[in-house]
């Protein structure tokens, strides 16, 4: 299944955790520290450093490039320490978010409201990953380094649905399939 | 007496970085290839052929398998019959661990302090053990190890009344309350005994020996096969996605304790465990 973004709530809606998905478009790269200063910024000014309505956060800080390639390695973090942030941003209509590992009930409830997906890339797999990502730009808190915002222009970018809107959770169904 | 200069550390353990980082080691390797044949889950076989894919285009390209090229976690074995000459020793680890990062297009990724977290932008310091040892050689092991999976980690200190079915009850729920979290499939290293700090210490060790050598003390080594078989169990899979891939490697290592203790300390690590041995 092919995702492009930015995306709507309807096409949100019609994906299905479990769902494979090829992502392409432009995607925003933000981990702990990035979000803590774009909800203080939000508070300072009414504004986020860049228009997150319908588009995807990507939870990753990447290697640095070598000359010639476009980006270093670049997997996704662990999601849970974004989980004080995330239900904010939702709520300013934030479409998606790509991560890896659990997230917490308050962004699972928030998701069901504003209509979010959770979708999970390989973790460790930042090499294969890398090869996806078309363009590179930092576009805030360039001082954080690899924490830097950065839009990335992604071109099938690989994940799975693992939370969708409706709160249907792999987590929670497919371990338990395979448990002894 | 053999002299070995202060450069020769420094430049080697710049290598060795970069090593480390980009080529994944055998062990790892075969034991992914091996999950590959066994796992049930097609998500989670899909998730195995990525992670031996990714390790490919890394070696190619000489690029990090993973994003997280970690902290710098360097083990010295010192011939006692070695004169370090040209400076000292910590400055050379770390002299050597900020050229391998830079040199590498590895990511920096230490702040200089818990509570202030500002970037020290060269991945320095690094974590150094040192140890003294016969003979006029360094025995150098780098072992960069990411926070995704260190953050799973936990020391207990149990008592000796709950003996070896406590102690395994305490490594599996680690392991279960880890979950998607490491990046699964895991590497799990164990310290048994010895006191509060020297058990983690033990549990990192444990993560240098290979994947598939097990413990030369009979209990010991029936206590890696039997985690392993019941942390597979578990269901967890392939990133948490479910499948009988959750672990590749039990390691466990013990050492003696006091008589009211027993410190069990889990490290865990996970598909992207990396180590470079070199001596010089
Ligand atoms: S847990 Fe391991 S594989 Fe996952 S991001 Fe961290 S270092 Fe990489």
């Amino acid at each position: 299944m092919n995702v492009s973004v930015p995306f709507t709530a309807e096409q949100a809606k019609k994906l299905k955790a479990g769902d494979v998905v090829n992502i392409s478009g432009v995607i925003y790269t933000a981990r702990d520290a990035a979000h803590k200063r774009m909800l203080e910024e939000y508070d300072k000014t009414g504004k986020f450093p860049f228009d997150i309505y319908n588009q995807i956060v990507y939870y990753a800080g990447p290697a640095p490039a070598k000359p010639n390639e476009v980006i270093g390695s670049v997997g996704p973090t662990t999601s849970y320490r974004m989980d004080v942030y995330s239900p904010v941003l939702l709520r300013f209509g934030l479409r998606g978010m790509i991560g890896k590992g659990i997230r917490n009930n308050e962004v699972i409830q928030a998701m069901k409201q504003y209509t979010g997906v959770y979708f999970g890339a390989t973790g460790g797999a930042g090499a294969l990953l890398a090869k996806h990502i078309e363009s590179v730009e930092v576009i805030a808190y360039e001082d954080l380094g690899a924490e830097a915002i950065r839009k990335l222009v992604v071109k099938d970018f690989p994940v799975i649905v693992i939370i969708d809107s409706e709160g249907n959770n792999l987590y929670e169904t497919e371990p338990i399939k395979y448990r002894k | 007496m053999r002299e070995i200069s202060v450069e020769l550390i420094t430049d080697t353990i710049a290598q060795m970085c970069i090593e480390a980082n980009c080529c994944l080691n055998e062990d790892v390797h075969t034991a992914l290839e091996r999950a590959k044949q066994k796992e049930s889950s097609p998500i989670g076989k899909e998730i195995l052929c990525q992670l031996t894919e990714n390790a490919d285009i890394a070696l190619q390209k000489n690029m990090p398998i993973c994003q997280d090229t970690g902290m710098a976690i360097v083990f010295l074995e010192i011939g006692q019959e070695v004169h370090i000459t040209g400076g000292l020793l910590e400055d050379a680890v770390n002299e050597g661990v900020r050229k391998g990062y830079e040199k590498g297009y590895l990511r920096k990724s230490v702040v200089e302090d818990p509570f202030l977290r500002v970037n020290t932008k060269d991945n320095t310091p690094a974590i150094l053990y040192t140890k003294i040892v016969a003979g006029d050689n360094i025995d150098i092991t780098v072992a960069p190890k990411g926070f995704g999976s260190e953050n799973m980690s936990r020391v207990y200190m149990l008592k000796p009344s709950d003996g070896i079915e406590g102690a395994k009850k305490a490594i599996l729920e680690t392991v279960e309350q880890a979950g998607a979290n490491p990046c699964p499939p895991m590497v799990v290293g164990v310290g048994c005994g010895g006191s509060f700090e020297y058990s983690a210490y033990l549990a990192k060790k444990a993560l240098l020996r290979p994947i598939g050598s097990h413990s030369d003390k009979k209990h010991i080594r029936e206590m890696e096969q039997e985690l392993l078989q019941k942390m597979n169990d578990t269901g967890i899979g392939p990133q948490g996605l479910g499948g009988n891939t959750t672990v590749l490697g039990v390691n466990i290592e013990s050492y003696a304790t006091h008589i009211a203790g027993m410190p069990i300390a889990i490290n865990i690590s996970c598909h992207v465990t990396r180590h470079c041995h070199k001596v010089i």
